[in-house]
């Protein structure tokens, strides 16, 4: 364990290299090792969370209860949406993080290397714990992944207290992982890389950042009281002994409403970097851009409450959150339209990265519309705890954050790896991924609409037709998703070299850099201008 | 801006991994000693998993600090480094006021909101009328809706005895450091080991007496836990208090040690500062504590 | 892969050409039929254009350059990346539009938080998974279970064309009168909901939230539980029935009837064939969802009841548990809920029946010993 000073003034870096074996990943400083084995995690967990989607749209193609049983459908319901948010759409951005926020700010690595590698590892032991609930006496957590209590302390399964604890495990690394970016921006930006030149990118991640840090220990407090409520007696969520059960969704959501912005802020930052590249042509509004996801952050923190407009809240609570939620359309509209005049007389080409951000940019905007209807809390009564609101949310989640993380995918595989991926099966999986996708979600809002509640196993027999179509598209979706592991694969191996460049219109100092990019970038500071 | 020119990137560490296994033990360990004592099994081999992660932590914890130490000793920190551990330190303290303001946050609603709508204040008459007729909103609750279930307090620890103690100590212990601090700022080694231990000597002192109110409590005013929100407030916030305040003087114990080995600078004590800093935190969660939970 | 595309594409063109000729498939919010519930829809159907138009621009112009401005048609990229007057503008305009949805929907819902000058009041419990009604002054109260038969569920009969939505007792209510809803429950959060209403409210252990509606036609309505409250959350249904007022009146008095005659048969004795026969259908509506109607339950979250100690041996414990509930439980205390001699007729029920056999009639008198003591 002998400390080796990385000091670029010995301009040989063969030593540098990565060790072989297992030892590379579990001993492992470097962000790019780490940034791989977060993508690799989050695919991972993609794949057991879609399988688990797939249980419940298998179980709800035709009415009646033919696979499962309720008991264990609420459990496929709770771990698909903790999987999917928990496991598979934050840690590949915290992926996406560590590879390019260093090469993109021109430092060698991140600030703090070892806590990096600290960070990834708990993930998978988090999660390990929370799967392995699946086959313990009394099941897995079967209260939503909103966990609202009394059901998830009281009445909830014994399992509850580790999924208590996997929660606190995943909140540690979260908070660690978000210190590393915040000091690596702040602090390791090469000369001349102020703020206002840095990549949109590494704005939108400092930002999410922030969130996170601002967040995770709220989640980390509100599952502390609730294993205090199961376990020692208390009473916050319990009014008998002067608590409320309401309570409990307040802090949650607290929580909840960032964190679903650190769902997708970083996917804003991804399309900044890529249509600009397809379309040849700057970014348009680069300032009000990052004002405008500073905006949303902020306001992010004051809309927790339109999830629980059915709680019975004050009118003017109901006023004030219904009002602030409604004003997150202005920011967000700000950042769709920059990124349409963007595309404006540009001279613009389809490539894979650019084809899932220009889906990306209609399909958010749909979901957002849906968001903004939501909002308004009279009809939300109408919405709320229906197949309207799985509709919103799976349409900024999947076309948003998961198309964006495909597009970022596509745009730089070829400088991590070196190797071009193959175009067509590339576009396959665009379209293919387009048509189940929109198939999948869709009808749902149909179903909302007419009333089909949400987190149920079967339904009533108007519902029947739409749902049908919905699984068809779910089953889609998901195989098409195995094109892609197959994709990315074929390129490690034996994809075509890559330039350095790689793309014709991409700027930034990650393309300044060979593809693949050497273990360690930046150990000599760039200049930028 | 840094106009550094050279950076240090560790090498490979096995600590990372060590810490994920001993995390993972001492969670899982924890989890199945709760999980086995509420459904009144045996619980021995929970605790084995706990102490076995527990130790593994501090293995680690003394391990992965020790060679940052002796990273440090060698010179091999930039200034640049520094700021990095300086940004680090700042935002995990950070993280933890915003773990503080959940729970001051429930105190508030449960005492601004939900206690006087069970009362059937507000729009919500009805809960009050028909579900809890005899129920009487106050603060704080010496009687709890259901007061079968949780059995309400007697007695409530007057703010101005321990309590306020407590404050004039801890406030103190910020002044000891601070003056400690300068002290190894000047390069007194005398002085800043006196004022260290002084401060060392105020947060035993504090918990201590924190431990003892602890004990009157539950042997003599019956407010424990489950003694219906107010305990339940009184105690979280309260307990977390202490379990940071034990947290911050083993950081300082450590820093004493550190100090007769001779470690720090003039111009390099970040292990120092960063101590200082968390405690400064804890005394201003204290003085939030004190008016909110005690006097108000 | 294709043919799986071209089997779903149909189904969707059929499905939306079906919705065409028939009003069962909802494709849109019902337009319900009360006022509140037509300012919602109307709110709804507003904000939605409105996005709509939106929707039509920005894509618009999207498109419009996805089409023009293609590399391959020979477009040559401008340069420009910023112009202050446009982004102020788009930045008010959005503001302007968003203050024109913001007042119709404020009237809305200051509209729906008024519940003053009600001319009945009904108490709505949840209960997992069953909803409770009591006429607040009126003495009337009852439990609404879902009436669909396992079979159906498990296809193993046709389904009915109210599959799930179907109640063994509907919560009957006057036309054109403001009927006020005081929402709670008994052990987890559940939420009443009827689409044509425009009624949602959660039901929060502990807390009453209020709400109200005003009927404009008399008809059946129908709705379900709409918070998550544990294993059969999504066979919780709620059916409202409104009549006019004459009507109402009737039935009232019949339900305070029945109450009366069923407070005389406490003081009956039955055979054991009839507990057995009585316990079985209150077993069956009450009990079989958590302990299964084999009685064996789904360990270990709801015990067996064949062969145990309880079920067997411990009759007082029996009783216990089935009167007073076990706190802190799924098992709720039935004492307020059923009658003395339901409760009886359950207890004998579950003592000889699965084997248990243990001769045992408990009668409606040991309950109320019980109580009483
Ligand atoms: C990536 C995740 C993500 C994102 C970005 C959003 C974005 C938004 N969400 Fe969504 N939401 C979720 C994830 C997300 N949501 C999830 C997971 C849930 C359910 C949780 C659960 O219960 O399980 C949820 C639920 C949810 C609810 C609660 C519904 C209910 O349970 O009853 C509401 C209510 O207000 C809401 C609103 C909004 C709004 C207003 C936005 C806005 O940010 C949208 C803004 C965007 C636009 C409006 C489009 C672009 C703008 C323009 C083109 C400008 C012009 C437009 C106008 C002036 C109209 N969301
Ligand atoms: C980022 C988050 C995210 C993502 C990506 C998804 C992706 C998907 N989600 Fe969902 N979802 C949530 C977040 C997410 N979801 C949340 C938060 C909830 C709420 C939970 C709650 O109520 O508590 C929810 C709830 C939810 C429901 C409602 C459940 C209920 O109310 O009972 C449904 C129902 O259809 C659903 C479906 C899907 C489907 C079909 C996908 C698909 O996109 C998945 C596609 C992926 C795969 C299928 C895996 C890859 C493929 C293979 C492994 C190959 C094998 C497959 C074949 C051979 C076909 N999700
Ligand atoms: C919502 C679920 C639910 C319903 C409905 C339910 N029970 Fe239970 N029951 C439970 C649970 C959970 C327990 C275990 C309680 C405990 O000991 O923690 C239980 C325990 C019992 C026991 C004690 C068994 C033992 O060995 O400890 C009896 C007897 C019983 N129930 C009878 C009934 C009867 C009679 C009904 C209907 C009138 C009924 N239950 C309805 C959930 C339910
Ligand atoms: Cu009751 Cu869902
Ligand atoms: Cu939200």
């Amino acid at each position: 364990m002998s400390a080796v000073i990385d000091n670029p003034s010995h301009d040989d870096h063969e030593h540098h290299g990565p060790t072989k074996g297992i030892a590379r990943w579990l001993f492992t400083t470097n962000h790019k090792d780490i940034g791989s084995m977060y993508l690799w995690f989050s695919f991972a967990m993609f794949l057991v969370g879609g399988c688990m989607a797939l249980t419940i749209r298998a179980e709800l193609f035709q009415p009646g209860l033919q696979l499962v049983e309720p008991e264990f459908f609420n459990q496929m319901t709770t771990m698909h949406g903790l999987i999917m948010v928990f496991g598979a759409v934050m840690p590949a951005f915290v992926g996406l993080a560590n590879w390019m926020i260093p090469m993109m700010v021109g430092a060698p690595d991140m600030a703090l290397p070892r806590m990096n590698n600290w960070s990834f590892w708990i993930l998978p032991f988090a999660f390990g714990l929370l799967l392995s609930t699946l086959f313990m006496e009394g099941g897995a957590p079967n209260f939503g992944w909103t966990f609202y209590a009394p059901l998830s302390t009281t009445y909830a399964p014994d399992t509850v207290t580790y999924f208590i604890f996997g929660v606190h495990m995943m909140g540690i690394s979260s908070i660690m992982g978000a210190i590393n970016v915040i000091a690596t921006i702040l602090n390791m930006r090469a000369p001349g890389m102020t703020l206002m030149k840095m990549p949109l990118f590494v704005w939108t991640w400092l930002i999410t950042a922030f969130l996170l840090i601002a967040v995770m220990p709220v989640l980390a407090g509100v599952v502390t009281m609730m294993l205090m409520d199961v376990h020692f007696g208390t009473s916050f969520f319990d009014a008998a002994g002067g608590g409320d059960p309401v309570l409990f969704q307040h802090i949650f959501w607290f929580f909840g409403h960032p964190e679903v912005y650190i769902m997708i802020l970083p996917a804003f930052g991804v399309v900044s970097q890529i249509i600009p590249t397809f379309s040849r042509k700057p970014l348009f509004g680069y300032h009000s851009m990052v004002y405008a996801v500073a905006s949303i952050a902020i306001l992010s923190f004051i809309v927790w409450a339109h999830h629980m407009f059915t709680v019975g809240m004050p009118l003017a609570g109901e006023l004030f959150f219904m009002y602030a939620t409604m004003l997150i359309a202005v920011p967000t509209g700000v950042k769709v339209f920059n990124w349409i005049t963007t595309m404006f007389r540009g001279s613009l080409t389809f490539e894979a990265p650019m084809l899932f951000s220009v889906a990306f940019v209609v399909l958010f905007t749909i979901g957002g519309f849906s968001g903004l209807m939501l909002a308004i809390a009279p009809s939300d009564f109408q919405y709320h705890d229906t197949y309207f609101v799985v509709a919103h949310f799976h349409y900024v989640l999947v076309p948003g954050a998961i198309f964006g993380i495909f597009a970022a995918v596509y745009y730089w595989l070829p400088k991590w790896c070196g190797r071009m991926y193959s175009e067509p099966l590339a576009k396959a999986h665009f379209w293919l991924s387009f048509i189940g996708m929109n198939l999948a979600f869709f009808p749902m809002h149909f179903l909302g609409l007419a009333g089909m509640p949400r987190r149920i196993p079967d339904y009533a027999l108007q519902f029947a037709d739409f749902n049908s179509i919905s699984s068809v598209g779910a089953f889609i979706f998901g195989a098409t998703q195995l094109l892609f592991l197959y994709l990315v694969i074929k390129a490690i191996r034996s994809g075509e070299p890559a330039t350095d460049q790689v793309w014709e219109g991409a700027e930034g100092l990650e393309w300044t850099v060979s593809s693949p990019a050497p273990y360690h970038t930046f150990s000599t500071p760039p200049e930028v201008k | 801006m840094s106009a550094e020119t050279s950076y240090y990137v560790p090498a490979q560490s096995r600590w990372p991994i060590v810490a994920t296994v001993g995390l993972f033990l001492t969670v899982v360990g924890a989890g199945s000693v709760m999980n086995a004592s509420s459904a009144g099994e045996s619980t021995g081999m929970s605790w084995l998993t706990f102490m076995i992660g527990a130790l593994i932590m501090a293995y680690m914890l003394f391990g992965w600090f020790g060679h940052v130490i002796q990273e440090s000793q060698q010179g091999l920190y930039s200034e640049q480094m520094d700021r990095s551990f300086r940004w680090g330190m700042s935002w995990f303290i950070f993280s933890e006021v915003m773990f503080f303001a959940a729970f001051f946050g429930a105190l508030f609603y449960i005492r601004v909101l939900a206690v006087p709508w069970i009362g059937g204040e507000g729009a919500n008459t009805s809960t009050g009328e028909l579900l809890w007729p005899e129920f009487e909103a106050t603060w704080p609750l010496m009687v709890n809706p259901n007061n079968e279930l949780y059995p309400g307090p007697s007695a409530l620890i007057s703010p101005w005895g321990i309590p306020l103690l407590n404050t004039a100590l801890l406030v103190a212990s910020s002044v000891t450091i601070t003056i400690a601090h300068h002290a190894l700022k000047d390069g007194d080694r005398g002085k800043l080991t006196l004022w260290l231990g002084a401060t060392i000597a105020l947060g035993v002192v504090f918990l201590y007496f924190q431990g003892y109110e602890y004990v009157h409590a539950y042997n003599d005013l019956d407010l424990t836990l489950s003694s219906g929100i107010y305990g339940t407030t009184f105690f979280l916030l309260t307990g977390f208090h202490g379990a940071h305040v034990t947290l911050g003087t083993l950081m300082l114990i450590i820093m004493f040690f550190r100090v007769r080995k001779g470690h720090f600078d003039k111009a390099n004590h970040f292990g120092f500062e960063a101590t200082a800093w968390y405690w400064h935190f804890v005394d201003v969660v204290w003085l939030g504590l004190f008016f909110l939970v005690y006097i108000l | 892969m294709r043919s799986r595309l071209v089997k779903a594409l149909s189904l969707l063109l059929s499905a939306i050409y079906a919705a065409d000729v028939s009003a069962e498939y909802g494709l849109n919010m019902p337009r319900g039929v009360t006022d509140i519930s037509h300012s919602v829809y109307d709110l709804h159907m507003t904000i939605f254009w409105i996005c709509v138009a939106i929707g039509v621009v920005v894509f618009g112009v999207m498109f419009y350059s996805i089409f023009k401005h293609r590399k391959s048609k020979g477009a040559v990229a401008s340069n420009f990346h910023e112009n202050t007057t446009i982004e102020i503008i788009w930045t008010i305009v959005p503001v302007i539009i968003l203050v024109v949805m913001a007042i119709p929907a404020t009237k809305t819902l200051v509209e729906m938080y008024d519940t003053s000058d009600a001319d009945v009041d009904i108490k709505i419990t949840g209960y997992q998974w069953k909803w409770r009604y009591e006429y607040l002054g009126s003495g009337v109260d009852f439990f609404s279970n879902m009436s669909t038969p396992k079979e159906e569920i498990y296809n193993a009969q046709e389904k009915n064309e109210n599959y799930l939505l179907e109640v063994d007792n509907e919560l009957v209510v006057p036309v054109g009168k403001k009927i006020r809803f005081l929402i709670t429950a008994n052990d987890v959060i559940h939420s009443w909901w009827i689409p044509d209403f425009a009624v949602k409210k959660d039901a929060i252990p502990g807390f009453i939230n209020e709400s109200w509606t005003r009927i404009n036609e008399p008809g059946v309505y129908r709705g379900q539980c709409t918070e998550l409250c544990g294993k059969d959350h999504g066979f919780m249904p709620v059916v409202v029935r409104v009549v006019e007022q004459s009507e109402y009146d009737d039935w009232l008095a019949q339900k305070q009837e029945e109450a009366k005659a069923a407070a005389e048969l406490a003081k009956l004795t039955f055979t054991l064939e009839e507990q057995m026969e009585r316990g079985e259908k209150v077993y069956a509506t009450n009990c079989a969802a958590c302990h299964q109607p084999n009685g064996q339950g789904i360990p270990p979250a709801f015990p067996s009841l064949v062969g145990t100690e309880i079920a067997t041996k411990l009759l007082d414990k029996h009783i216990e548990v089935v009167v007073d509930g076990v706190a802190g439980s799924a098992m709720q205390a039935y004492g307020g809920q059923l009658s003395e001699v339901d409760i009886a007729a359950v207890i004998t029920y579950e003592r000889n029946a699965w084997g248990n056999d243990t001769g045992d009639n408990v009668s409606a008198k040991d309950i109320v010993d019980y109580k009483n003591k």
